[in-house]
């Protein structure tokens, strides 16, 4: 038995990564999930039949801000973690996990305010959708946050070099996708929806 | 040049105590045990799930049946459905892939092994969930031991005024957890197959099962995300008091089979297409021929995936839809036919002019032929939303998907075993045996499953625990339950045919059937880096090449 090939040269290829692949196959699963919470939510827009509206709704333009801008952020991280630039990359990094983290505590101000307002989870249709949908967000922020602070003190411990860029690449993916739902989740709830 | 069966010498020759093997098992990363331990999960389940519909069929005998209470009879019709769909067929075809595909790309192994053995026990553990509400499902009022709901599970019989205790609760949990772990192996498929490649493999050079198994993967992400999401919405409305299928504040229980459906159709094909991907491998071995038209076949199955995702609401004609709705409905329903169609077209066009040898694995899938065109019919009577309404929710439809799932994919699952069953123990099964477990196996099937479309003509519905005489029932049903009976025992006799072959089988070889693909070059069973040096391909049959030197098949291709 020889080489299945025989003796001719097979051109040399790049397969894609492993870790990109994957990341974005789960962001693919993901975001069935959330079309699901989507159209739930588009689906009972108005169809409350008693308690608060999306009148009380105040669309968080500050948080909304923070999150978007740490894409950017975290773009810059992996730019300068990919050149072997610690002390920028350890920077914009903690500069995206504060962003997040801020608007985190601003879902939170938020639910807070609509609670006071008699909004729960169960007052209503409203109240279901909204913090489900809102919620599998934030559940999402959170997550990411965890991973972006274990990446953080990695980072710090001087664990983190050139050669895992691209490993925290991947991560940057996934915060990526995390904003882009938000996007989403805005429109939908505090531009479509009312 | 190296051989390609060679393998390493072991420094573990001597046999280690079990416990240190069992220890290995529970905690292998091996895309091959894990591999097997999904199919002998899936046997498991299979038992459990065949005594239940054994246990159903025995109730319906005749008329007036007292052999089982109606609480009991609702309970076995929802483990029989949940735990055949999700703990057997799933686990059988992951398994099937999780062994096959990295053979047949000449990789080494899953492209994230370690989450492999995570999907793998997140698998057991749902189907674990499941049947603990036998136990522990009884919650606080006494109500309710198992999930009765039916496998689809309409609201509002889901909420807790129709469903107290917690049998729901653990249903729900069982497809939860499951569900992640098939995401999580849909994910190591797709990734595997696009990034652990061996040389020369490109996706055009790939055996149709691993084209196959992407599709399904494919299918998979896109569909249990939908039931993942339906799961929470129930869990909300039962645990936070939401409203999502609370019909008294609103909400929708039309929304729930919107949701369902938009997972349970796709999940129909995530279990047939790998079931066509194992009737590719096996007929063109059969009928000593390359499988003819490939390139269609491959676009044939993303046709056919991309196609089911737009097919749902065809489960939900009899709710009533705008005009516009059920014609799209029906059109895409019936659209799904062609690519199916092509595909059947294209299995006999391997076969004719071919020399075919009738071994075990080769009868099922000629079996599998006929009972896969007979299935796809009555889908496309279904299909037409006036014949629909007169029979959806009837004796008839239950016949039309039995057809599917055993007279398609488990006839496919069954070629499999015969077929790869030499490369996973290095033993051959038994041809007599075998013959005799697929000769039982379709009379068995025809008598339960022909027989069955006659009461649903006749207008009896399904899920009923017992009915009246003077129906003209009674005999039909009598003759199910007799083909019932036929088909357990083929099964008996497929197990002992399992067994008596692992501890006493004949040796079968590296390639028992001179076939065409990779997992034949490495040793039966492959050693757990499956290749001593990573294989070299220039065309679809890299064995053939190997065999026939001066009439290769990348000349052709």
């Amino acid at each position: 038995m020889t080489h299945l090939a025989g003796t001719l040269e097979i051109e040399p290829r790049t397969l894609p990564s492993k870790g990109k692949v994957g990341m974005l196959t789960l962001i693919a699963a993901e975001s069935a999930i959330f079309v699901i919470f989507v159209i739930a939510y588009l689906f009972y827009a108005g169809k409350s039949l008693s308690g608060p509206t999306t009148a009380i709704l105040r669309p968080p333009i500050f948080f909304t801000i923070c999150l978007l801008s740490s894409s950017f952020t975290v773009h810059l991280a992996v730019g300068a973690l990919r050149r072997g630039r610690w002390a920028p990359f350890v920077g914009w990094w903690v500069l995206t996990f504060t962003l997040g983290a801020l608007f985190l505590i601003g879902t939170g101000l938020e639910w807070k305010h609509l609670i006071g307002e008699g909004l729960t989870i169960r007052a209503n249709l409203l109240g279901t959708t909204y913090y489900s949908l809102v919620g599998l967000h934030a559940l999402h922020v959170l997550v990411g946050l965890v991973l972006l602070g274990a990446v953080t003190v990695f980072a710090l411990l001087r664990k983190v070099g050139q050669a895992q860029a691209e490993k925290v690449d991947v991560l940057s993916l996934y915060w990526h996708f995390v904003d882009a739902v938000w996007v989403v989740v805005f429109t939908v709830v505090y531009v479509v929806g009312r | 040049m190296t051989t390609q069966s060679e393998t390493w010498p072991t420094t573990e020759s001597a046999r280690r105590p079990w416990v240190d093997e069992l220890q290995q098992w529970l905690t292998t990363v091996d895309h091959k045990r894990i591999g097997i331990l999904y199919v002998l999960v899936a046997i498991l389940f299979l038992v459990v799930g065949g005594i239940e519909a054994s246990l159903i069929r025995i109730q319906l005998i005749r008329a007036g049946n007292d052999f089982l209470g109606p609480q009991t009879f609702n309970q076995l019709f929802t483990l029989h459905g949940t735990t055949m769909i999700f703990f057997v067929a799933m686990p059988l075809m992951f398994g099937f892939a999780n062994y096959l595909v990295p053979l047949m790309i000449g990789a080494r192994d899953m492209a994230f092994p370690r989450l492999n053995a995570f999907s793998l026990w997140l698998t057991v553990s749902g189907g674990f969930l499941l049947y603990y509400s036998l136990v522990g499902g009884y919650g606080l009022y006494g109500a309710g031991s198992a999930p009765d709901v039916g496998w689809f599970a309409y609201a509002p019989l889901t909420s807790k005024t129709f469903s107290p205790g917690h049998s729901t609760d653990y249903w729900t949990l069982a497809l939860l957890v499951s569900g992640f772990g098939s995401i999580a192996t849909a994910i190591n498929i797709i990734t595997t197959v696009l990034c652990l490649r061996c040389p020369g493999m490109t996706l055009g050079k790939m055996p149709l099962f691993v084209w196959l198994s992407v599709a399904m993967a494919i299918l998979a992400i896109l569909a249990i995300g939908p039931l993942t999401a339906a799961q929470a919405m129930l869990m909300i409305d039962r645990y936070l008091g939401g409203h999502f299928f609370d019909t008294q504040a609103g909400g929708s229980a039309v929304l729930w089979m919107h949701f369902f459906w938009v997972f349970g159709h796709p999940e129909v094909y995530v279990l047939v297409i790998p079931a066509f991907g194992i009737a590719s491998e096996v007929i063109p071995v059969f009928s000593r021929k390359a499988i003819f038209g490939y390139p269609i076949m491959v676009g044939a199955s993303l046709a056919i995936a991309f196609i089911s995702i737009s097919v749902w609401a065809h489960h939900m004609f009899t709710v009533g839809m705008t005009p516009a709705g059920n014609t799209f409905f029906v059109l895409s329903t019936m659209a799904i036919a062609v690519p199916t169609g092509i595909k059947i077209f294209n299995w006999l066009a391997t076969m004719w002019g071919g020399r075919i040898e009738f071994r075990t694995p080769m009868l099922f899938c000629v079996a599998f032929l006929f009972q896969f065109l007979l299935a796809g019919l009555t889908g496309v009577m279904l299909s037409a939303a006036p014949f629909n309404w007169q029979l959806s929710g009837s004796y008839f439809v239950v016949a039309h998907f039995h057809y599917v799932i055993v007279g398609a994919i488990l006839f496919c699952a069954f070629a499999a075993f015969y077929y790869w069953y030499p490369k996973v123990t290095g033993r051959m099964l038994s041809e007599t045996l075998g013959k005799l477990h697929f000769w039982l196996f379709v009379v068995g099937f025809h008598l339960t499953f022909d027989t069955m479309h006659v009461p649903g003509l006749l207008g009896m519905p399904r899920r009923i625990y017992t009915y009246e005489t003077g129906r003209g029932w009674e005999g039909w049903n009598a003759v199910v339950t007799v083909g019932a009976v036929i088909q357990g025992v083929a099964i008996v006799i497929f197990v002992i045919n399992l067994a008596r072959a692992a501890l006493k089988g004949p040796k079968a070889g590296n390639d028992p059937w001179d076939a065409w693909t990779l997992e034949w070059s490495t040793t039966s069973p492959p050693p757990e880096y499956n290749f001593a040096t990573l294989p070299v391909v220039r065309s679809r049959r890299p064995l053939w090449d190997l065999k026939h030197p001066e009439d290769p098949d990348w000349k052709y291709e």
